[in-house]
């Protein structure tokens, strides 16, 4: 299945890139997708390997199973207000 | 209830005008504001960016959350996005309701639960020309 990832601030530099596409065997989880985006090259490895994670806009665990066309995204820190 | 994720600038104003009723006796108002140090560097702004589509749901869940905690659907929130000058405001709050302790325990929610859970960073430019994210908060993730 093909899933939209989204990084954001200092992930976003990082990787070098603000969103990728991945394809994912099926019963793929939200860890799954952290892993192939840091396999993805030198750069996406720079990504902490267990970051706080968003699935359809919404906070999930790593252990999120996933579905075609979910949108993730890779979520440093946060610092609003 | 009024809350918005916007790149245009915000004043006390933008939410005032949105709370306030005839049962209302208080009204409390927030501001976050860009201020001209931090950690013993010298500020010259901040630039604000988020993730737009979900920071706008979760900044409505935190507005409803408040409206609870308040008794009173009078909460209006807007959070800046872009790049903010020494003195201007990256986050607003207003909250009304018939008895000051309610407003002001409402407002201070809001701006705690931004801080903890709303998605948007924040990049510090200084007078020296460097720049660094800001360390934030790792928000708590709901194991169902």
């Amino acid at each position: 299945m093909r899933v939209r990832l989204l990084l954001f601030a200092r992930y976003r530099e990082l990787a070098g890139t603000d969103e990728v596409e991945l394809e994912l065997p099926s019963r793929a989880t939200a860890a799954d997708a952290v892993d192939a985006l840091r396999a993805l090259s030198r750069d996406c490895a720079r990504i902490p390997s267990q970051p706080v994670i968003a699935v359809n806009q919404r906070y999930a665990p790593p252990d999120t199973p996933l579905a075609p066309g979910d949108e993730l995204a890779l979520l440093p820190p946060v610092a609003g207000g | 209830m009024y809350t918005a994720i916007t790149s245009d600038p915000i004043t006390a104003e933008t939410v005032l005008r949105r709370v306030g009723d005839d049962g209302d006796g208080a009204v409390c108002v927030f501001l976050g504001v860009v201020r001209d140090h931090n950690e013993g560097r010298s500020v010259r702004g901040v630039a604000y960016s988020a993730y737009r589509e979900m920071a706008e749901r979760v900044l409505a869940e935190i507005a409803a959350e408040a409206a609870e905690r308040a008794g009173s659907d009078r909460v209006a929130v807007v959070h800046r996005t872009g790049e903010l000058a020494v003195g201007e405001a990256s986050v607003a709050i207003a909250v009304s309701s018939p008895h000051r302790a309610e407003a002001f325990d409402a407002c201070r929610y809001v701006i705690e639960e931004i801080k903890k859970r709303l998605p948007v960073w924040k990049q510090e430019r200084y007078v020296d020309g460097d720049e660094a994210w800001l360390d934030g908060a790792v928000p708590e993730v709901a194991h169902d």
